[in-house]
């Protein structure tokens, strides 16, 4: 009877006399984004039961998560954020561009932190501005220059003349990275296109003969949910040479490319996290959660990439609450503690070593100006006979130089708007 | 016995046409008055705030809105999602292009200029009828969803294409933006909510609404006694327009503070408000409130009875949730086809006689 | 031939390709609502549910296996069997006529002589049903539709027009079987309504809901007829739409690309379903390719309903569609 245990579990942790570590998790188990969300959110709640079990918690406080399905939708996201922040949330992982929109001047306002891994506001990367928002370990700023640097490799280190397309999804999530392309295209010299898909994106046969027709030398792709097999089978269909066809890291999961078969091989896209289960960690996981039945789904997506993903994103929480603690001296710590443990945050490879993730992800050092870390990541190609992602490039680092500009300016249009002094605190 | 009419006599005009001619009626109306006015705002935190009282008044001055259209004067729309888009962005822009107006009137404003692009939409409604406009309005849906996501000046050339609402106040209390106390989210909904209740209750009763629901029970035979079809039915699209505009604009502004146009208004927004208006009751202000309060908190209600109540994985939640408001919805229908409104009708009815009925 | 009229008639072509895949849609809504008045907003849905029924039915899923495992703490996932392709369309469609049967049964006969609008909500209030009921059924994740139809471009097709014309016209396969199933579903289905006799009652409803009764035919029993009928063309349009992205909630939203064929077709023809489908596929396809670039793109999506719309402006009952007549 396990929900009757369950239950009782919920009853026994609404009692206040715990002291626990909160996470809310708000995860998209439902909806058109369900086969992204779902393996992300069990990587998340997994490793926080592991960390429980193995360890009895974190300083041996336990951790605690409150999941709240939003469905990917903005107003489900703001009642979930006002249902669970009462309850002493820690950190909000939001999990949609919308989500995190929304929760940033309101997180802010209350005093929790966010921490947008890889996605949301590109600007909250200035942490003078955005004090309370983190998106460590990269932007989509990152990404998009990371996806030039490896088209620069390719090509010999020039793009000069040569023709990219950007295929993106319609909305604030899809057109985050054309700015920084567009820097980028007048410092390289090549010609950007953009292809808009809009939302759902069931339906691109228009954008797909465009792509046929131009000949574009490479691709990139800022797609999500049902836009991203389609794209991807598209590609396939017209004979696109794959592995000029780069995603970003959201464009780049099994379920992304499992549809369409074959065709799908070579396929390439970012990523900030190792694939696969080949890590000392996943035995643990194995053993404490999976085996005794503690496992938030049903044990087949470990070592997919959304669930590594969600995996690291707890990990990274876990590692911040561990620094918090030293920080302040306490083990019960709060929001604002919180805050400055992720602010104060430095992991080094010995680090990921110790965790039991070896070469897992880049190394990660956080300090007030800079809430992105290192922006870092490597490139990864599907190879479909053997159904895995196989990385095809170290840790990249992203054009900084070119960047930071654009978030300083991003983020001083939003302290002017919103009358901030940008200061480290 | 509750409900008495004996003794209850009209004397003059006015007192026979007053909204709620019968004394018990006035008082309940009074009394949820009061308890709106001067007691939740005393006891309102920011989750009731932000998860059912503001979403509720701003849906039920949507609902309104297009239950004047459709309710009364029987012009299916399904743009209402995009017509609240259109409150909000106009907002938007007045509120970063005039800072030193009042919120008040950018809200204002920003439901007139809702009016004048409804209005436009709503000329085909003198060719088309039925489903066909039904479907004609999604056009309206779709691209003007397309044009707030494609042309940089609605959204200030942001990165993202998202919108944010800067900090406003108004007496010096803050109502837009983070830092805005929970109740003063609350208080100007409701001020907005009782006026444009007051405002529609008063048309619909009046010439303009006997128009429009001739317009409604039979266009033909309401032109040939001479009601201009052309006046009536574009007058409610407009004055539809003006009340979904301003909810769009405080569901903006005040209930989410930040916005992307696909994402929040959305063809979902446009069928959400329709359903309130048919759970609700067709023609009835009251039932836009009980619709609009139905389909806010059913959701909550049945999110905190599986997960919080009964603990089980919120995905198997949100599935049932499914289930259960379909199957409500369908149940509803099939019992009350008029609405939450009949029901209360014939819950007057019943009180009215009780407790000694024939 | 010039360069660019060349890419204007392989866009033109692909619209007529993409069309047949909207009017497959569209036919499910004509049907239902040529026999009882009703506006089914749940077809896309139903396209959904069938598609998941058939993957689920082929993998050897377990039916309601996540909320069997939360409630008796089992591990069930898999039966460990597979079912060939053609036997789990069998008993898909049987359980689209078992839907047929539940929905006229507790939705529709309490819903009789109801306004339109109405049923239409009923219709949607079935969608968000139907919706939960496939999840919890056969899991919300995506899942790989494979009934063994060719995918990608057609070789003979490129290498013909390339050598005529020097360039290579695209033309997906998955399009061309679309489009030979569209033509012997609706071939099937005219056969049907033409030479049976159950067609003939369907049709007599159709014109005539109460000259249909007076002479012995059961109301109730041509619903559910079409109402099945209707569940398997969902299962084709799903099996169509499936296997181009995987069987996955947005499945339900191919309903959006069909109501402006409808529109345009008018609601209560066949014929109109499908000429509606091949104009609007025509004519997104051309507007984004001549007008899109200088626009901004992404304009799919609204153009079809706008395109709808002009035409009803002269034409208020759709191309297709009977004439209203009013009368006082």
């Amino acid at each position: 009877m396990k929900l009757l245990t369950m239950a009782t579990a919920a009853i026994v942790a609404a009692s206040p006399v715990m002291a626990d570590l909160v996470f809310p998790s708000l995860s998209y188990r439902t909806g058109p984004f369900a086969s992204g969300g779902i393996p992300f959110a069990d990587g998340y709640a997994d490793y926080f039961t592991l960390l429980n079990e193995r360890d009895g918690g974190i300083g041996g406080v336990e951790a605690r998560l409150i999941e709240c399905e939003t469905g990917y939708n903005t107003e489900k996201g703001v009642e979930c954020y006002e249902a669970t922040k009462g309850e002493g949330a820690l950190v909000y992982q939001p999990l949609s561009t919308g989500i995190t929109y929304q929760l940033i001047p309101r997180a802010s306002a209350d005093g929790i932190p966010i921490h947008s891994m890889g996605y949301g506001r590109t600007s909250a990367a200035d942490g003078t501005t955005f004090p309370w928002v983190f998106n460590y370990p990269g932007t989509y700023w990152d990404a998009a220059s990371i996806m030039v640097n490896h088209a620069l490799d390719e090509e010999g280190g020039s793009l000069d003349g040569k023709k990219i397309t950007l295929l993106f999804h319609n909305s604030a999530y899809g057109k985050e990275p054309i700015r920084t392309l567009e820097a980028l295209s007048k410092k390289h010299g090549f010609d950007l296109n953009l292809l808009p898909v809009d939302s759902p994106g069931q339906e691109q046969k228009s954008q797909w003969l465009q792509v046929r027709r131009d000949k574009p030398d490479y691709i990139f792709f800022w797609g999500w949910g049902v836009m991203n097999q389609v794209a991807i089978q598209e590609a396939a269909n017209i004979r696109y040479p794959m592995e000029k066809f780069i995603g970003v890291w959201w464009s780049g999961a099994e379920p992304d490319v499992i549809p369409a078969g074959d065709g799908a091989d070579g396929y390439k896209s970012t990523n900030f996290t190792g694939t696969g289960t080949d890590f000392p960690l996943f035995a643990d996981i194995q053993e404490y959660v999976v085996d005794a039945g503690l496992a938030a789904g049903d044990g087949q997506s470990l070592g997919q990439v959304q669930y590594n993903r969600g995996l690291f994103a707890a990990m990274l929480a876990a590692e911040a609450v561990k620094v918090a603690q030293e920080l302040h001296g306490v083990t019960e710590i709060d929001a604002a503690m919180m805050r400055d443990g992720m602010e104060a945050l430095s992991i080094t490879e010995a680090d990921y070593s110790s965790l039991g993730l070896p070469g897992f992800a880049p190394e990660i050092n956080i300090t007030c100006e800079n809430h992105s870390g290192p922006g870092m990541a490597f490139v990864q190609q599907w190879d479909a006979a053997s159904q895995q992602w196989k990385p095809v490039t170290d840790y990249m680092t992203s054009d900084r130089e070119t960047i930071q500009p654009l978030i300083k300016a991003d983020a001083a249009a939003f302290a002017t708007e919103n009358g901030i002094t940008p200061s480290c605190s | 016995m509750f409900y008495r009419e004996s003794g209850d006599f009209s004397t003059t005009y006015p007192q026979d046409s007053q909204t709620f001619p019968i004394r018990f009626d006035r008082y309940r109306y009074y009394a949820v008055l009061a308890v709106a006015f001067l007691v939740i705002p005393f006891i309102i935190n920011d989750y009731w705030a932000n998860a059912v009282f503001v979403p509720f008044l701003i849906y039920a001055i949507a609902a309104i809105g297009l239950n004047i259209l459709t309710g009364y004067c029987g012009q299916v729309s399904l743009g209402t999602g995009a017509f609240m888009a259109v409150g909000a962005y106009s907002c938007y822009k007045l509120m970063t292009a005039f800072p030193e107006i009042s919120i008040v009137i950018h809200v204002i404003l920003s439901g007139g200029i809702t009016a004048a692009v409804v209005t436009l939409f709503g000329l085909p409604s003198l060719r088309i009828k039925g489903f066909y406009l039904a479907v004609a309005t999604l056009a309206a849906q779709f691209f003007l969803v397309w044009l707030f996501n494609k042309v940089g000046w609605f959204y200030n050339y942001s990165a993202s294409g998202q919108i944010s609402a800067p900090e406003r106040s108004v007496f010096g209390i803050i109502v837009t933006g983070p830092n805005t106390e929970a109740w003063a989210k609350y208080m100007i909904c409701l001020i907005f909510v009782t006026l444009c209740a007051l405002i529609a209750r008063n048309l619909t009763r009046g010439s303009v609404g006997r128009r429009w629901m001739a317009i409604r029970d039979m266009d033909i035979a309401a032109e040939i006694i001479g009601v201009n079809p052309m006046g009536a039915k574009l007058t409610a699209f407009m004055v539809s327009g003006f009340f979904v505009g301003i909810a769009g604009a405080l569901f903006f502004s005040v209930y989410l503070g930040a916005a992307e146009v696909g994402e929040s208004f959305g063809i979902d927004k446009s069928f959400l408000v329709l359903f309130m208006i048919i759970i609700g009751g067709l023609g009835s202000i009251f039932g836009s409130f009980a619709g609009a309060a139905f389909m806010v908190l059913l959701p909550v209600f049945l999110k905190n009875v599986f997960v919080g109540g009964l603990g089980w994985p919120t995905d198997l939640a949100a599935h049932l949730q499914f289930i259960v408001s379909g199957g409500l919805i369908i149940m509803f229908l099939i019992m009350e086809p008029h609405g939450l409104a009949q029901l209360w009708r014939l819950a007057k009815e019943k009180l009215r006689l009780w407790p000694f009925p024939h | 031939m010039p360069e660019q009229f060349l890419f204007a008639t392989e866009v033109v072509l692909n619209g007529l390709m993409a069309g047949v895949l909207y009017a497959l849609v569209a036919l499910g809504f004509v049907l239902i609502y040529k026999a009882s008045g009703i506006f089914n907003y749940a077809q896309g849905v139903m396209a959904l549910f069938a598609a998941l029924t058939l993957v689920g039915i082929m993998d050897g899923q377990v039916p309601f296996s996540h909320l069997i495992n939360a409630i008796f703490g089992t591990e069930i996932h898999h039966f460990g069997w597979h079912v060939p392709a053609l036997l789990a369309i069998l008993l898909t469609i049987g359980v689209m006529v078992v839907l047929a049967w539940a929905v006229q049964r507790f939705i529709f006969r309490h819903l009789v002589n109801q306004e339109p609008i109405l049923l239409f909500m009923a219709t949607i209030g079935l969608a968000y049903f139907l919706e939960g009921v496939g999840d919890l059924m056969w899991g919300s994740d995506i899942k790989k539709l494979d009934v063994g139809l060719p995918q990608g471009i057609n070789d003979w097709i490129d290498v013909t027009t390339f050598e005529a014309f020097g360039y290579g016209f695209f033309i997906d396969n998955l399009d061309i079987s679309a489009t030979i199933v569209a033509i012997i579903l609706v071939g099937a289905l005219i056969a049907f309504s033409q030479y049976t006799k159950q067609g003939r009652a369907l049709r007599a409803v159709a014109d005539d809901h109460q000259a249909a009764l007076s002479v012995g035919i059961s109301l109730n029993f041509i619903w559910i007829l079409v109402w099945s009928i209707a569940g398997f063309v969902a299962l084709v349009a799903g099996i169509m739409w499936g296997a181009k992205s995987g069987v996955q909630f947005s499945l339900s939203l191919i309903a959006l690309k069909a109501l402006p064929v409808l529109m345009l077709g008018g609601f209560t023809s066949i014929p109109g379903a499908i000429v509606g489908g091949l104009i609007i596929g025509v004519g997104e396809k051309l507007f984004e390719f001549l007008i899109g670039p200088m626009v901004g793109g992404a304009t799919e999506n609204w153009f079809a309903y706008v395109l709808a719309l002009i035409f009803l402006v002269f034409r208020p009952q759709g191309l297709f569609g009977e004439k209203i007549i009013e009368r006082v």
